[in-house]
C-alpha cells in the first residue's frame, strides 16, 4: 500500500511537472516569440485567434491577445501532411526526431519547482529526482540530444541537412567544454551538487548574483567580504554559461546547423509535420530548461529573496502548506522572464561567422573559463590564506592571464592566409 | 535497486553490446555502443554510484562516441557494408569472451554467498570529522556523498598521480596540435 502511494506520488509529479508545467511552456514561448519579434519589429503579430464566439451566436469573438495561436499552431502542425522522402535512411530519420525532444525533457527531474508542500503534516519536494548530481545529470542527459541533430543531418542523405548536422556536432561538442568549466566556480562555491540544496542556500544567504541578506551580507556575517567579492567570479561564470547555453540551444547568435540564409533549413529540411514539430518542442524544451538551470544555479530559483522565503515556506490553506506553489510561482515567473531575455536576444544580434563561433568558444570562453576557476578559488580560499599568500596567487593570476592574452595576440597576427 | 531495473539495465546493455558487434551499419554499431552505456550508466547509479553513472554518460556517450559517429559519417558506408566477415577475427573475438566465462566463473565460485550488508554510514563518518566536515555530517545522516569522496580520494589519497596524467594528456594534446599543424610549415 505505501509502495503504491509512493509510485502514484512519484508518477503524479512526473506527469504533473514535465506534462503540465514545463510542455505548455514551449508553444507559450514560441507564442512569445512571435509577440515579441513583431513589437521589435513595429509590426502586430497573431493577435487575433481566439475562441470563436460568433459561431455560436454572439455577437463579438473572444480573442484574448491571440493566447489560443499556439494551439492553432499545434493543430496546424498535427494535420499536416507527415511526407517521408524516399532517398532517406528510414530509421535514423524517424529515431532522429524523438532524440531531440526525449533528452531535453527528462533534464526537467532534477530541477527544483518550489520549496517543499506539506500535505498531511508530510514534506514533498517539488522535485522528480532529488539527485546529488544535479548538473552533472543535466548536462549529461543534455549531451545526448546532439545525437538527434546529427543522425537528422545524416539519415536525410542529402546535402544541406548533412552540413547543418556536421556543424551542430562540432558546435555542441566545444560548448559543452566552456558550459562545464563556467559552472565550476558556482559548484566550488556551493560544495553541494544537489540542486534543491543550492537554491536552499540561495534562498537563506542571498542568491549567488544578488548577496545582499542572510550570511553573505558583511553587516551580518562579522564583516566577511567572501559572498561579495564571488560576485566577480559569479558574474563572468554567468555571461559564460548563458551564452553557452544559447549555443547548445542551437539559438539565434549560434544557429549556424538551420540558418535559412545558408542551408535552406540546416538538418530539418527533409523533415514535415509533426516530425518537423519535434525538432521544435526539442530545442523550445532545451530553451525552457536551459533558463531554468540558469535561474536555479545563479538567480535564486524558487526563491523570493530578502529573506521572505521562511515566512512564504509557513503559509497554508486548510491544513495544506501552500508556500511551495507560492514558490513555485516565483520560480515560473522568472524562467519565463528568462525565455524572453533568449528571445530578446534572438531578434537583437545577428548570427556568427562559423570561425568566428568556433573562436569565440575556444578561444576566449574556454580560457576565461578555466581562469575563472582559479579566481574563484582564490577568492574562496583567501579567509583561510593570509594576506601574503592571496597577494602572490593573484599576482600569479594576473601573469597567467597577462601571458594567455599574449599568446592570443601573437598567434592572431601570424594566422595569416597561407599560399599553397 | 529493484531486481526488475537491474534486469532491465542488463538486458539494454548485452543487447546493445551484441548489436555493436552483429549490425553491419557502422552508424547502426555506433548508437548500439551508446545504448549499451546508458545501460551500464543505469548499472552504476543503482550501485548508488551516481557520478560515475553520469561522467560515464557524460564522457563516453556524449562527447567520444558523438566523435565516433562524427568520423563514421564522413566515410563511405557503402564498402564497409559489403565486407565480410574474416574467420580469425570473429574466433579471437570469441577466444576472449571464452576466457573472460571462464575467470567469471572461477572468481564466483570462490566468493562466499553470503547476504549483502548495508555500510555502515555513521560509522565511516567518524574518519572524516578532521579532514572534512562536510563528508562526515552527510555520512552521519546516512547519506552516501559519492562525488565529495570521490573528490576526497583523488585529491588527497592520489594527489601526484592525478596530476602525472593531468600532464600526460597535455603531452598529448600538444602533440596532436604539432602533428597535424606540420604540413603548412
Amino acid at each position: 500500500m505505501d509502495l503504491l502511494v509512493t509510485l502514484l506520488i512519484i508518477l503524479a509529479k512526473v506527469i504533473g511537472l514535465t506534462f503540465v508545467v514545463v510542455l505548455p511552456l514551449v508553444p507559450i514561448s514560441v507564442y512569445f516569440e512571435r509577440r515579441f519579434s513583431a513589437i521589435i519589429q513595429d509590426r502586430v503579430g497573431p493577435n487575433r485567434v481566439g475562441i470563436p464566439l460568433t459561431l455560436l451566436g454572439a455577437k463579438k469573438d473572444f480573442s484574448f491577445f491571440g493566447l489560443v495561436q499556439p494551439m492553432a499552431d499545434g493543430v496546424k502542425l498535427f494535420l499536416k501532411e507527415d511526407f517521408t522522402p524516399s532517398h532517406v535512411r528510414k530509421a535514423f530519420y524517424w529515431l532522429a526526431p524523438a532524440l531531440t525532444v526525449v533528452p531535453a525533457l527528462v533534464t526537467v527531474c532534477v530541477v527544483p519547482f518550489g520549496s517543499d508542500i506539506m500535505v498531511n503534516g508530510v514534506a514533498h519536494k517539488l522535485v522528480i529526482a532529488d539527485l546529488d548530481v544535479g548538473p552533472l545529470f543535466v548536462f549529461a542527459i543534455s549531451s545526448l540530444s546532439v545525437y538527434g541533430i546529427t543522425l537528422a543531418g545524416w539519415s536525410s542523405n542529402s546535402k544541406f541537412p548533412f552540413i547543418g548536422g556536421v556543424r551542430s556536432t562540432a558546435q555542441m561538442i566545444s560548448y559543452e567544454i566552456a558550459l562545464g568549466l563556467s559552472v565550476v566556480p558556482v559548484l566550488l562555491y556551493f560544495g553541494d551538487l544537489n540542486l534543491s540544496n543550492i537554491v536552499e542556500h540561495q534562498a537563506a544567504n542571498g542568491w549567488l548574483l544578488l548577496p545582499l541578506w542572510g550570511n553573505s551580507a558583511p553587516w551580518s556575517n562579522g564583516g566577511d567580504y567572501t559572498a561579495w567579492l564571488f560576485w566577480i567570479p559569479a558574474v563572468i561564470a554567468f555571461v559564460i554559461f548563458t551564452t553557452s547555453i544559447f549555443a547548445e540551444t542551437n539559438r539565434m547568435p549560434f544557429d549556424l546547423p538551420e540558418c535559412e540564409t545558408e542551408l535552406v533549413g540546416g538538418y530539418h529540411t527533409e523533415y514535415s509535420s509533426m516530425k518537423f514539430a519535434m525538432f521544435f518542442m526539442g530545442e523550445y524544451a532545451a530553451m525552457v530548461i536551459g533558463s531554468a538551470l540558469v535561474v536555479t544555479l545563479f538567480l535564486g530559483g524558487w526563491s523570493l529573496g530578502f529573506g521572505l522565503d521562511a515566512k512564504i515556506a509557513e503559509l497554508s490553506v486548510a491544513g495544506v502548506g501552500i508556500g511551495g506553489l507560492v514558490h513555485m510561482a516565483v520560480f515560473m515567473a522568472k524562467v519565463v522572464a528568462f525565455i524572453l531575455f533568449f528571445i530578446l536576444v534572438r531578434w537583437t544580434v545577428p548570427r556568427f561567422r562559423y570561425d568566428q563561433l568556433m573562436r569565440l568558444g575556444w578561444v576566449i570562453f574556454f580560457e576565461a573559463a578555466l581562469i575563472n576557476v582559479f579566481l574563484a578559488a582564490l577568492v574562496i580560499a583567501a579567509p583561510q590564506f593570509g594576506a601574503i599568500s592571496t597577494a602572490g596567487g593573484l599576482a600569479l593570476l594576473a601573469v597567467v592571464t597577462g601571458a594567455l592574452i599574449w599568446v592570443l595576440k601573437v598567434s592572431e597576427k601570424k594566422a595569416v592566409p597561407v599560399s599553397i | 535497486m529493484p531486481l526488475a531495473l537491474f534486469w532491465f539495465f542488463a538486458l539494454v546493455m548485452l543487447a546493445g553490446a551484441l548489436a555493436v558487434v552483429s549490425l553491419r551499419n557502422p552508424v547502426a554499431s555506433a548508437l548500439s555502443m551508446v545504448a549499451s552505456f546508458v545501460g551500464l550508466a543505469g548499472l552504476f547509479i543503482g550501485l548508488n554510484a551516481f557520478f560515475v553513472g553520469i561522467i560515464q554518460i557524460l564522457v563516453y556517450a556524449g562527447a567520444i562516441m558523438v566523435l565516433f559517429i562524427f568520423i563514421i559519417m564522413l566515410l563511405d558506408l557503402k564498402t564497409e557494408e559489403k565486407r565480410a566477415p574474416k574467420l580469425a577475427p570473429v574466433l579471437g573475438g570469441l577466444g576472449i569472451v571464452l576466457a573472460f566465462t571462464i575467470q567469471l566463473v572461477g572468481v564466483l565460485s570462490k566468493t562466499p554467498d553470503k547476504a549483502h550488508e548495508p555500510l555502515d554510514l555513521v560509522a565511516a563518518s567518524a574518519a572524516f570529522t578532521e579532514r572534512s566536515p562536510g563528508i562526515s555530517s552527510k555520512l552521519k545522516e546516512g547519506h552516501l556523498p559519492d562525488v565529495n569522496l570521490i573528490g576526497d580520494t583523488l585529491f588527497n589519497g592520489y594527489n601526484l598521480p592525478l596530476q602525472i596524467i593531468g600532464v600526460l594528456l597535455l603531452v598529448s594534446t600538444i602533440g596532436v596540435v604539432v602533428l597535424s599543424k606540420r604540413q603548412s610549415a
